[in-house]
């Protein structure tokens, strides 16, 4: 297998600068995260300490396999949101192993908020379900919540993916054979009592969890019933008497223990058959990253450099190298398990575009998951490529990738701009996962070409009302804002808080976030190749 | 006085075999272990396992000893069990070292020192010289060529130099020079003449606090690669009674003169002739004393406790007649098809055969990592019979039963050697190996081949790719492999 070369100079002036500038995004991006990782205040926690309360990365170590890795997702949801109140938007989620098992963790956050569900704590549930689903992962709840954030209900509570969409996939999980299960280890209440009773297999906390449909203020309104919390929906009462749930723990540690006994005997056996290699460090460091991208996201590199220190062995078969050159696609391995790589090299030509269609055919036929390396500015533009069928060339990328029966998985590693972002894979085509990079910018083009478009649009306006051209300083009044505005929510950190994607990483760390979510995607079986009508 | 804890300073097969004996004794153990043995065989023999950093440090050694209350320390074979410092460090410590004193130690670790003294004791000895290296083509006329250069303060084979002819001898001591400095720090080197095809045989010796001294009969260890021993037997096929008579005579003249106390072996080399050579003392137990145990009806670590116990060594004479035949064969992680590079990795089947004739001795385990930290010897496996042939076709048995997935092993290299004809007929030197390689190459069997094919047939597809179908994920998945990964 041909093996990538590396034109990298490490000790030159411009890789000292690189690096220099990604050190100070992801310095930023550590810390964002440390501080959201944290939850809720140092008092909220403390008082759920010594509750006997384990807190909720604590109950995830002791749950998922010693010595394994853990991959979270949207760690900075809601960042930013909500006047800072909801960090992690009050909830963890992410995938480990449970008795060798992948399995898709949801686990609320009780020192935020008491573990209430904001817009974007429902978003992040909903989305880790959905991952759940697309790969047959088992789902394990670790319930400890109130429920609905009451006073934005009407962003919680009555749309389709609102927090009844959360039962309704629980449902539709449990009726594909994808296992449920809850661990109560604080308050279901209302709403979210229907977790625990819409799961396979439910776990309860002595003293701590408690499951009912109105706690005891709404009971005693309701009918004058003085009864306290553990009495009306505690772990006994459920365990003993109404059989909502089916295991009795006497402390958060010993349901974990049950959690992975449950998961012990799933009897999961299927994984997608691949022709599966040794796997083998690539030979560059992924360190050299930083001193690669190029602190100004308008120049131009080699994506070849990227793809040299993400797969094995920097092994990559790179096809149809000489046609349409601005986007490179080709063969590699990511920890033993094949991959098809499609990464922007430049501008997307109708070349590039027909390409990635053929690529992602083959990829289909083979059965080989699809990884889409993002750096796009767009579809090339102009008269030329518009009467040479850009669109339609575009059209067929798109629909390659609409339909590829393979696993996706997206990583945008600088800008994700216009149609490109659909053509490769972004959110709205469902990639299995998608990453983002802290350098990297999404919006629908350029913040500085937008501005420009309603210049345009304004002058043409006064033009055909007979009125005087802009001066400089109305034409700086229509920009200024705009540009502003695309600078604010074309940061990946915009992107995340509003789960546009399932996190930003650090660019060092790539190769390990990608192939732990690949090898979660062989858990649901390829489907047969199917596409729509590709425009010739 | 009567040990109730004794601390066995060593890992592996070794620390299990003490253990074992002293299980049967009733005598409490203790064992070291480093992180990377948390989980092995010994860790789990022994009654108490202490972590320490290190194997090779004896002051912590005997801390751990004496804090969990042993009165006496076994130190196994390797690591530090012929170190003389701390041979001493022990006693200095009140602690009971299980093994000579560190006068004996010391004077037998050093070759030249050794063969000195054992030419006084009246030992036989290789003609030789050392002196002067200037004046070393005299010494080398003396001495008789072809002759050996060899370091003063070697071992295995480090420093050893093969010469036939005068005008070689120059070069050949200066490399051996070169050599010895680099190994072991010290320089100095001799002669001695070269026997051509000679046997390695050596006995097992022991004296006790009494003055008492005692000889078992010989071991015959001709067949080496590179100087380290493969097989062994006892007794030897070319030892005759008179011949055992004069060897046992030897051992217990060296017991006497070294007033040496414990276990310890005689090396010789036997020329074609019949004659023998003092070659050196081991002060400590070999690796290959299980077959002496077996035809002598002997627990040669049992004696060793006895002996440091103060009691008198005390056999009646029958006893040291040998009773049948015993062979063993070292289990090796190593490609003897592939220039014997040794092999890593775990071992996913390690199931021994099992027969009442047959013996296991070994420190592994099935799950276990085999590491290039440690000896590559997984493991001993010891035949008994009443004849030489039957031992023979006992550990023949044996090796065919023994199946080790994970790592590659000698197991069939064992094998051709022990369905050798010349092994069969006992008529090797310890040079037979290394001179007829060829012999003991890979062997494909057609029908061995076809039935190869057919089981490839029914249990798998061979160009098909590897279907993953348990519930957990592959063992090369980032998932096994990552460890505690986090974001960071």
């Amino acid at each position: 297998m041909p093996i990538l070369g590396t034109t990298v100079q490490t000790g030159s002036t411009e890789f000292a600068e690189n690096r220099q500038c990604m050190e100070s995004l992801v310095h930023t991006l550590k810390e964002r995260k440390s501080q959201a990782a944290l939850g809720g205040s140092e008092r909220s926690r403390k008082k759920h300490t010594d509750r006997g309360k384990l807190l909720v990365r604590d109950r995830i170590d002791l749950v998922t396999d010693e010595d394994t890795p853990f991959l979270e997702l949207s760690e900075l949801a809601a960042h930013d949101m909500y006047k800072g109140a909801c960090p992690g938007a009050g909830m963890v989620t992410g995938i480990g192993t449970i008795s060798g098992t992948e399995c898709m963790i949801v686990a609320n956050d009780a020192t935020v908020k008491g573990g209430t569900y904001f817009p974007m704590t429902v978003k992040k549930h909903l989305r880790a379900q959905e991952i759940a689903q697309e790969n047959r992962l088992p789902c394990l709840y670790l319930v400890d919540s109130g429920g609905a954030f009451l006073p934005l209900q009407a962003d919680v509570f009555p749309d389709r993916d609102h927090f009844g969409r959360i039962f309704y996939n629980q449902a539709q999980m449990s009726a594909q054979g994808i296992p449920q299960i809850a661990c109560v280890m604080g308050s279901c209440t209302a709403g979210g009592a229907y977790v625990p009773a819409m799961s396979d297999e439910t776990v309860i906390v002595k003293q701590q969890g408690t499951i009912f449909l109105g706690g005891p203020p709404l009971v005693k309104a309701a009918t004058g019933e003085e009864v306290s919390a553990e009495e009306l929906g505690g772990a006994e009462v459920h365990t003993r008497e109404s059989g909502v749930a089916d295991h009795y723990a006497q402390d958060d540690r010993e349901a974990l223990l049950i959690c992975r006994d449950i998961v012990a005997n799933l009897n999961r056996t299927f994984r997608q058959p691949m022709a599966l290699k040794t796997p083998v460090d690539p030979l560059y460091s992924q360190d050299e990253l930083y001193g690669i991208i190029p602190k100004d996201t308008r120049k131009p590199y080699d994506i070849r450099e990227v793809i040299a220190r993400l797969v094995d062995g920097s092994e990559f078969q790179e096809f149809k190298a000489n046609y349409g050159t601005t986007l490179v696609t080709g063969f590699a391995h990511l920890y033993g398990m094949p991959v098809g790589i499609i990464a922007n090299n430049g501008v997307l030509f109708s070349e590039s575009a027909m390409k990635a269609a053929h690529f992602i055919e083959l990829c289909c036929q083979r059965g080989t998951p699809l990884l889409f390396l993002q750096n796009i500015t767009g579809f090339m533009v102009g008269r030329q490529y518009e009467s040479e069928g850009i669109a339609k060339h575009g059209a067929k990328m798109v629909m390659a990738v609409a339909n590829a029966n393979v696993p996706k998985i997206t990583l945008i590693v600088g800008g994700s701009f216009g149609a490109g972002n659909y053509g490769m894979c972004g959110r709205a085509y469902s990639p299995r996962f998608l990453f983002t990079w802290p350098n990297s910018r999404i919006s629908v083009m350029g913040g500085e070409q937008a501005a420009g478009v309603l210049v345009t649009v304004e002058e043409d306006k006064r033009k055909r009302a007979g009125d005087p051209p802009l001066s400089e300083e109305e034409r700086s009044a229509i920009t200024s804002p705009i540009i502003d505005k695309y600078e604010t929510e074309g940061s990946p950190y915009y992107s995340t808080a509003r789960l546009w994607d399932d996190g930003v990483i650090d660019p060092a760390q790539s190769r390990q976030v990608l192939g732990l979510a690949l090898s979660s995607t062989l858990n649901a079986p390829f489907e047969a190749p199917k596409f729509g009508v590709f425009r010739m | 006085m009567k040990f109730d804890t004794i601390f066995i300073a060593n890992r592996g097969e070794i620390a299990c075999r003490i253990a074992s004996t002293l299980r049967s004794l009733g005598i409490r153990s203790i064992a070291p272990f480093t992180p990377p043995d948390a989980d092995s065989l010994h860790v789990q023999t022994v009654d108490l396992a202490v972590p320490v950093e290190s194997y090779l440090d004896g002051e912590a050694l005997i801390k751990l000893a004496l804090e969990n209350g042993a009165q006496a320390l076994h130190p196994g074979y390797g690591f530090l069990s012929e170190n003389a410092t701390f041979c001493q460090q022990c006693a200095a410590a009140g602690l009971e070292f299980i093994g000579p004193d560190p006068q004996a130690i010391s004077k037998m670790g050093d070759k030249l020192v050794a063969k000195e003294f054992m030419a006084d004791a009246g030992l036989p000895m290789v003609p030789s010289w050392s002196g002067d290296p200037d004046k070393v083509a005299e010494g080398a006329e003396r001495v008789g060529f072809p002759l050996l250069v060899k370091a003063a303060a070697g071992g295995g084979g480090k420093g050893m130099r093969l010469v036939r002819q005068p005008e070689k001898l120059a070069e050949a001591v200066e490399r051996a020079q070169g050599e010895a400095l680099k190994a072991f720090g010290d320089d100095r080197i001799f002669l001695e003449r070269f026997i051509e095809n000679p046997r390695h045989i050596e006995v097992q010796i022991f004296g006790d606090k009494h003055g008492n001294a005692v000889c078992f009969g010989e071991r015959e260890c001709s067949l080496q690669r590179r100087y380290q021993k493969i097989v062994e037997e006892a007794p030897s096929k070319v030892v005759t009674p008179e011949l055992r008579a004069r060897l046992v005579e030897a051992g217990v003249n060296a017991v006497k003169a070294l007033r040496y106390c414990g276990a310890g072996t005689v090396e010789f080399i036997l020329d074609q002739q019949g004659e023998f050579y003092f070659l050196e003392v081991n002060t400590r137990l070999q690796v290959e004393h299980p077959v002496t145990e077996l035809v002598y009806g002997v627990d040669l670590v049992a004696l060793q406790i006895a002996v440091a116990q103060g009691e008198p060594l005390e056999l009646p004479e029958s006893y040291l007649n040998p009773r049948g035949w015993s062979i063993e064969a070292r289990i090796y992680a190593e490609d003897p098809d592939n220039n014997f590079l040794p092999s890593v990795g775990t071992l996913h089947t390690f199931h021994p055969p099992s027969g009442h004739n047959l013996r296991l001795d070994t420190g592994f385990k099935q799950g276990d990592e085999v590491s290039i930290h440690f000896d590559p010897m997984l493991a001993k496996l010891i035949s008994y019979g009443r004849t030489r042939e039957e031992a023979r076709l006992n550990l023949l048995a044996g090796l065919k039963d023994f199946a080790v997935l994970g790592v590659t092993t000698n197991i069939p290299y064992l094998i051709r050697i022990l369905s050798h004809q010349t092994f069969i007929e006992a008529d090797f030197d310890t040079q037979f190996l290394e001179r007829n390689p060829e012999h003991f190459e890979p062997r494909v069997d057609p029908d061995e081949r076809e039935l190869a094919a057919a089981l490839a047939g029914v249990f798998g597809r061979s160009n098909a790719p590897r279907v993953l179908s348990e519930t957990t994920t592959s063992p090369t998945s980032p998932w096994q492999t990552l460890g505690n990964w986090r974001h960071n």
